[in-house]
């Protein structure tokens, strides 16, 4: 096992022995299964075709799992810094990007395993009703890309800064931004709108995930997007590192 | 085992340390003496590959830790001033993460993993996590992490910080065991904790080393005289009818060759605070406990303690500084 897996066992570890990691767990699973109630067993139930109750729930679980995944990534690599744990990371073999990948495989690990824990919701409505395995399967594919590509912004601010405080800033900033760029492609004409649209962390990117189809734009659009932060964010590291 | 040459760094505009020089042998306990602010910690860590030097080479080992960062980290163990400990681990845990991150199998690390508990004398706590120990074993696990795999050189940052006296003599202690070996080297502003556990001393001033050598060396390079601190049993001294303090011992010590001045130091360096005792702090041009020790004797007087004032070392500090301890 290399160094990112080393890093990425103690990381794991540290969310399953953090209050942290399970407030999280407790209010996602909360407010999803309270926005799954409100989509498809509330007064609603019965109004809507069972692929468009999937459809909301996916639509709410994705907000969830941005707020979710910046949650668990603020702490990443601030914490350490303001506790002088990252000097054992800066004066050891291990170089930059090892430490990046590893912290970020972690809460993505964390965050995927949370977002497991919500599949009954929809194996409720594939039992009761009428949607295909694949949605679900595409839909929960969507969670983790759009959870993993938020983790990276999170990875990356949680990389400037000692203050777990000002990284959550930047990463919300950063994030909401983002996903704004959803509706300013609307308001905005083209050529900008398109540029936004093309942009936007959700929007156009998510609709497909959240409908059940699997564009290849989209899971590049979040690869892209992921690699771009993790990159930005192994780029601080070395910079703070000799700094 | 270490070369530094011409190695300065700046924060900004502000120099913090150098230009510094100097070479340390394979075997060297050296200490870096300095008041608080004067580049101590930015030193060390350019040394343990923390921090990259604005100009200057570094050579450890051999390895130039700019072109070669991760083959000289391998060579380092590091204790920063705040022991880096994950305190939600248990503190074997975290011995065998330490030992997995510098490089280690896994087997390695658990034929380790005794060793090093048994070294650091942290047996006892090692199934507790880290963050429900005291300072004291947290600085001795921090020196456990920093020696598990076995490093060449071993650099501590204060490794006396925040801990009361007895732990300060536990950790002199286990930093005398380490000495046979790895090449050792520590930072400290508190004198006796870099006399008593080194064997060369660099003292460095607003960023640079303003002198180096043994303490006997520093002491011959600077001081114009040397201190001895005597206590006797006051009472004895034949020829003064018993008056030790009044005249007769001093004047007795006053008359071997070499004595500068004696005074009275009942609260001074050195004095045993014992009813019935006096001690006298001896201003002499060379190390002359011998003869003060004999003379005395020799006059009828009871020798309770002798030794060399330990203001000595704390004279060249200054001197050499140029300002008093804050």
């Amino acid at each position: 096992m290399g160094a990112t897996g080393i890093i990425f066992r103690r990381e794991f570890r540290a969310y399953t022995r953090s209050p942290m990691g399970y407030i999280v767990a407790a209010v996602v699973l909360l407010l999803d299964g309270f926005l799954f109630y409100a989509v498809a067993l509330g007064p609603r139930a019965g109004q809507l075709l069972s692929g468009q109750a999937l459809d909301g729930f996916l639509y709410n679980a994705s907000g969830m799992t941005a707020v979710a995944a910046v949650a668990l990534s603020i702490r990443l690599i601030a914490e350490e810094r303001q506790t002088g744990t990252l000097l054992l990371l800066d004066t050891s073999p291990v170089r930059d990007w090892e430490i990046v990948l590893g912290k970020f495989l972690s809460a993505l690990a964390f965050l995927g395993a949370i977002t497991v824990a919500t599949l009954y919701m929809p194996l409720m409505i594939l039992v009761n009703g009428k949607i295909a395995v694949g949605h679900i399967l595409i839909g929960y594919l969507g969670l983790i890309c759009l959870g993993g590509a938020v983790l990276s912004i999170g990875v990356f601010a949680t990389s400037l800064t000692r203050h777990q405080l000002v990284a959550a800033a930047v990463a919300s900033v950063i994030t909401g931004t983002l996903f704004l760029f959803s509706g300013m492609a609307q308001v905005v004409g083209a050529p900008l709108g398109r540029v936004f649209a093309a942009l936007t962390i959700h929007g156009r990117h998510w609709a497909g995930f959240g409908s059940g189809i699997l564009h290849l734009r989209d899971l590049v659009y979040y690869a892209a997007l992921t690699y771009f932060f993790l990159y930005a964010a192994t780029k601080v590291m070395e910079a703070k590192r000799w700094e | 085992m270490v070369q530094l040459t011409e190695v300065t760094k700046y924060y900004g505009r502000k120099r913090a340390l150098g230009p510094v020089s100097c070479e340390i042998e394979k075997g060297d306990t050296v200490g870096f003496l300095g008041l608080n602010g004067v580049g101590k910690t930015t030193l060390l860590r350019i040394l343990a590959c923390g921090l990259r030097p604005s100009s200057g080479r570094v050579r450890i080992d051999g390895l130039d830790v700019l072109q070669d960062p991760h083959e000289v980290r391998k060579r380092v163990g590091y204790l920063p001033e705040i022991p880096p400990v994950y305190r939600d681990m248990t503190v074997r845990d975290y011995l065998a993460f330490a030992g997995r991150i510098k490089g280690m199998t896994p087997e390695a690390v658990a034929r380790r993993i005794p060793e090093v508990e048994e070294r650091a004398r942290v047996t006892e706590v090692a199934d507790m996590p880290a963050g429900h120990l005291s300072q004291g074993y947290r600085q001795r696990v921090g020196v456990a992490q920093a020696i598990i795999h076995e490093p060449e050189l071993l650099i501590l940052d204060e490794p006396t910080h925040d801990l009361d006296p007895v732990q300060i003599m536990e950790m002199r202690g286990m930093i005398r065991s380490l000495k046979d070996s790895h090449t050792i080297l520590i930072s400290s502003h508190i004198l006796p904790e870099i006399s008593q556990t080194c064997d060369r001393l660099l003292i460095l001033d607003e960023g640079e080393i303003v002198a180096s050598g043994t303490e006997e060396e520093l002491g011959e390079m600077l001081l114009q005289s040397r201190r001895v601190a005597v206590t006797i049993r006051e009472g004895g001294g034949e020829e003064n009818n018993g008056s030790a303090a009044n005249g007769g011992a001093p004047m007795v010590i006053g008359r071997i060759p070499g004595v500068i001045g004696v005074q009275r130091s009942d609260r001074g360096e050195g004095a045993i605070e014992e009813t019935g005792t006096v001690t006298f702090e001896v201003e002499c041009k060379t190390d002359l406990r011998a003869e003060v020790c004999s003379v005395l004797v020799e006059n009828g007087y009871d020798v309770i303690a002798l030794a060399r004032a330990q203001r000595d070392l704390e004279r060249v500090f200054v001197g050499l500084v140029g300002r008093e301890r804050t």
